[in-house]
């Protein structure tokens, strides 16, 4: 079992460092890693249950903030039931729980008297295929988490907002003069495009993406991508991806978790700056995967 | 399962005995499709013969019947509806929550047992639901609820009373009915709630909805069309129900809309149910008639219901 | 260096994601709390009025954690609390008229429920004694009749419309009838089925069969629906590996579709047993009321146990308490065939459901 621990990204301001800090450090320096700059995600000692099966063991990783990170892996090694325990939707399935600590802004998501629905609000998530409401209409489609939070938009407000997060989902254009058509009338790499305008427009700190364009055409993959590049000054972004390419092209982490075997518990084998990864990883297992070999 | 018959001159698979398979299909087909044709055959013969035996009705002298059909029939049709309305209006939203409680909100493993509950509500025979509405409910609703609701909103034409003491009234049986209809609501719901596609309920939750709000969001407007036709299916069955009606209300030949007196317009199948076995001559041919319009008005129901059934499942897959 | 400035302002204050949740000793207590309520609603009476305490108590409780949480949590909470209040609430509202229909029905039904009871006929009986022998038999013959007829008309059809007529606008037509069917009024089948026989034999006529056709318009559609979607599930390959070794068509259907789907098809049919076995309506008009027994369907009134119950009830002589009682003892009769029915079919259904099928 290999515990890894991230090393810090550019952009924040502690010591810039490629090299890896040993264990030992940052758990000297305890709380004082949890507080940090904004929207940074530490996780701590993180298991995933579902009832009594361990899906993913011992997580331990920094994400920094506006940056990208990457999970790469081959399938069913648990990178999407982490993901989804990082905005709690992991517990939408009947029995299922976690143990350890996810950290955000230093406050503990698992803590005791936090709302998993609040959680849901600082922590958005965009789905494999895309899942705008069928019987909403675009501009409605947007406003769908933002209606639920706030007492009453006013009408001048939601058209604002409808406009600024399909600008920010590079959708505007495509769509400004259809906006009360319905959502499915899109296709697959607008709709996407549509499920992140609407989660964004609920201005969450962070934004999960569950492999959001396997299911896209490669001319909707490279709208997303460029998207993601344009997002990631303002949110944190986490994206799960069978794409070792994407991954290359996108993220400036990534971290590669692998399983043993079925029945057996994810866990993560290294994490690292993205280029070092690709290139000069340290894993036996991590070089395998990304050379091909498995996977 | 076994297959039998060897095809003789061997090592051609596919040549089967040319004549006792060509004699055996005609046959065999052949019966099968008389029998479809037998239900659309069924179906005219139906209509015909009501229509057959009604006729002489309309026919009829003037002086044979103290009125004509149309002024006979129209506090019965009145009564038909306006019963089967309030049952609805007292099933739907309940066969809804239910529907929702079973889907999402029940534990899994108690909510199959939950369902089974509710569908023996429909195994229950009509004949006894009247006895219990005439013997058990209606003395409960006229001892504690009529005498209210005659005080306190005796302003309303529904509630001008006199509240009957027996408790045969309108409401009795609308709540009988609506008893009765519930489960068929239900279990299409249930279905339809079941199926909103987890997709949709995952996107409403990760927007950081509340269990509820994921329910009006993505379940409810995703089920809609589906509870509309449970809720015409039900309406229909409401509309012919006999049994419940005939034991439990106690008749008048009026229309009127106050549901807690003891005059209450008599529904065209309860109507049947009390007269036909007494009857001779035009009368019978006049009930049969009544009886037709019964079976025009379910019809339309039913047309309504499937109509929108098809229409729905189609835009909710867009 | 600072990214902040590329951030947009957000319209909101950063919210917290704790928030005050109620615990469960605050929604037991308000539970507790509306429990006391309800009680009260009957206390001044002296005897426990169980409706009315379960009634106040769910309106009590609706009510009191909406406040509460409203206050605790806020107002989506509050909402969402209450919704699982309310459709709880509806559940138990259900739940309550079917309990009290099968607790009255045994309370008054085992009064008569002696060897008398099923044993006897009402020839000759006004007042006490009497049973419903003749009701037994009656509604053996009436449905056993209508069994008959209805199968194999429903499941010839089904084989019609699962193997044959694909999609033409026969089948779509015939699908479309057998929907109608489902939809007509019991009491509009019985009328179609006096009237099918006063035109043919004369007016006045009432028989047995005429009941069993009456049944058979309410049974087939239930016939076909359920045995056209068991032949559905078959498997193509199967019947596919069965042309390919030269069986022809109907040999295959009978051979092999059949008896894949055979244990659906029964299930269907038990259900649609348990389904008309109940009926009055129709049988009130076609097969009437007989005081003995008639074994004889072909000829004059037969009794059936639903008509049985309603005259009982409707008409019980005086005093009235006899005819009551073998109304009630008649019902729970009716219920408990029809349970054993619905039960019949479960069972069915899962014992003898193909490996591998579904």
């Amino acid at each position: 079992m290999t515990n890894v621990r991230s090393s810090s990204s550019e952009g924040t301001a502690t010591m810039t460092d490629r090299v890896d800090i040993p264990a030992a450090d940052v758990d000297a320096s305890g709380t004082a890693a949890h507080t940090g700059p904004d929207n940074r995600i530490v996780v701590e000692d993180l298991n995933i249950y579902y009832s009594s099966f361990l899906a993913v063991k011992d997580v331990n990783m920094v994400i920094e903030p506006r940056s990208v990170t990457a999970l790469i892996g081959p399938s069913g090694c648990g990178k999407s039931t982490f993901i989804r325990s990082l905005n709690r939707m992991h517990e939408v399935i009947t029995g299922a729980h976690v143990e350890g600590a996810v950290y955000v802004d230093g406050e503990n998501l698992y803590g005791p008297g936090v709302d998993p629905v609040a959680v849901r609000r600082k922590v958005g998530m965009v789905f494999q295929r895309p899942n705008p409401f069928p019987t909403m209409s675009i501009a409605d489609n947007v406003l769908a988490g933002k209606r639920l939070n706030s007492k009453r938009i006013n009408k001048s407000d939601a058209e604002d907002l409808v406009e600024k997060s399909l600008r920010g989902a590079n959708l505007w254009e495509e769509v400004k003069d259809r906006l009360d058509k319905p959502g499915s009338g899109l296709s697959g790499g607008q709709q996407q495009r549509l499920c992140i305008a609407r989660a964004i427009a609920v201005e969450p700190e962070i934004l999960l993406m569950d492999e959001p364009c396997s299911a896209l055409d490669p001319i909707s993959t490279l709208a997303i991508e460029q998207l993601m590049n344009e997002l990631k000054s303002t949110y944190t972004i986490v994206i799960v991806t069978h794409n070792m390419q994407q991954a290359a092209r996108v993220s400036s982490r990534t971290a590669f978790f692998t399983i043993d075997g079925t029945g057996q518990p994810g866990y993560v084998v290294e994490m690292d700056d993205t280029d070092v990864m690709f290139s000069n990883p340290k894993q036996q297992s991590t070089i395998d995967y990304v050379t091909g070999r498995f996977g | 399962m076994t297959i039998t018959d060897t095809p003789p001159g061997g090592d051609t698979i596919a040549a089967p005995t040319e004549t006792t398979s060509k004699l055996g299909d005609r046959i065999f087909g052949g019966i099968s499709l008389g029998a479809g044709i037998l239900i659309l055959v069924t179906l005219a013969a139906v209509a015909l013969f009501l229509f057959v035996e009604a006729w002489p009705t309309f026919g009829a002298e003037p002086s044979t019947f103290n009125e004509s059909f149309s002024s006979y029939v129209a506090p019965l049709l009145f009564g038909t509806i306006w019963a089967a309305f309030l049952a609805l209006l007292l099933a739907l939203p309940l066969a809804v929550a239910v529907a929702l409680f079973v889907s999402h909100y029940a534990p899994k493993r108690l909510a199959v047992s939950f369902g089974y509950f509710i569908d023996l509500l429909a195994a229950i025979p009509s004949v006894v639901f009247g006895l219990w509405g005439i013997a058990v409910l209606a003395p409960i609703l006229s001892r504690s609820v009529y005498p209210w609701l005659e005080d306190n909103l005796g302003f309303l034409p529904f509630f001008a009373g006199p509240a009957s003491t027996s408790g045969r009234t309108m409401m009795t049986v609308a709540v009988v009915l609506a008893v009765m209809i519930l489960p068929i609501i239900t279990a299409i719901s249930r279905e339809v709630f079941l199926q909103t596609p987890r997709l949709h309920e995952e996107a409403s939750l990760a927007l950081g909805a509340t269990k509820w709000e994921m329910i009006r969001q993505a379940v409810l407007p995703y089920g809609r069309s589906g509870v509309i036709s449970g809720a015409m299916l039900g309406l229909g069955r409401a509309l012919g129900e006999t049994m419940a009606v005939a034991i439990i209300l106690s008749p008048a030949n009026i229309i009127t809309v106050n549901v807690i007196s003891n005059q209450n317009p008599n529904t065209i199948a309860a109507n049947i149910a009390l007269k036909f076995p007494e009857s001779a001559g035009l009368n019978v041919n006049r009930l049969i008639a009544t009886g037709l319009v019964l079976f025009f008005v379910t019809f339309i129901v039913n047309a309504l219901a499937r109509r929108i059934a098809n229409a729905g499942f189609s835009g909710a897959d867009g | 260096m600072t990214l902040t400035e590329q951030r947009p302002a957000p319209t909101e204050p950063s919210s917290s994601i704790t928030a005050n949740r109620m615990t469960r000793v605050q929604v037991g207590a308000v539970g507790l709390v509306a429990v006391a309520v309800g009680a009260l609603s009957w206390l001044s009476s002296g005897s426990p009025n169980w409706a009315r305490w379960i009634v106040v108590t769910l309106v009590t409780y609706c009510v009191g954690i909406y406040i509460v949480a409203r206050i605790v949590e806020g107002r989506r909470q509050a909402l969402d609390r209450l919704m699982l209040a309310l459709v709880t609430s509806a559940f138990a509202l259900v739940v309550m008229p079917l309990a009290s229909v099968i607790w009255t029905v045994i309370e008054r039904g085992t009064n008569r429920f002696d060897a008398e009871f099923f044993t006897e006929t009402m020839r000759g009986v006004t007042g006490e004694g009497g049973g419903i022998y003749h009701a037994i038999v009656g509604t053996l013959i009436v449905t056993g009749l209508a069994t008959l007829m209805s199968v194999p008309f429903g499941l010839f059809t089904a084989i019609y419309l699962a193997e044959y007529g694909h999609g033409t606008k026969l089948a779509k037509a015939i699908q479309a009838m057998v929907d109608v069917m489902t939809g007509i009024p019991s009491i509009v089948a019985g009328l179609f089925a006096y009237a099918m026989f006063e035109l043919i034999f004369g007016p006045g006529t009432r028989s047995g069969i005429a009941g069993a056709v009456a049944l058979t318009v309410l049974m087939t559609p239930v016939v076909v629906r359920s045995s056209e979607e068991m032949l559905r599930l078959v498997p193509n390959e199967l019947r596919e590996a069965s042309y390919a070794l030269g069986v022809p068509k109907w040999k295959t259907i009978v051979k092999v579709v059949l008896p894949t789907a055979i244990a659906g098809i029964i299930t269907g049919v038990v259900l649609a047993i348990a389904r008309v076995i109940g009926e009055t309506a129709p049988l009130l008009v076609t097969a009437g009321l007989a005081q003995g027994v008639n074994w004889n369907p072909f000829d004059g009134r037969m009794t059936t146990l639903p008509v049985f119950t309603y005259y009982q009830y409707v008409q019980p002589g005086v005093p009235p308490s006899n005819g009551q009682d073998r109304a009630w003892a008649a019902a729970l009769v009716l219920i408990i065939i029809v349970m054993v029915l619905f039960t019949l079919a479960r069972i069915l259904a899962h014992v003898l459901k193909p490996k591998g099928l579904r």
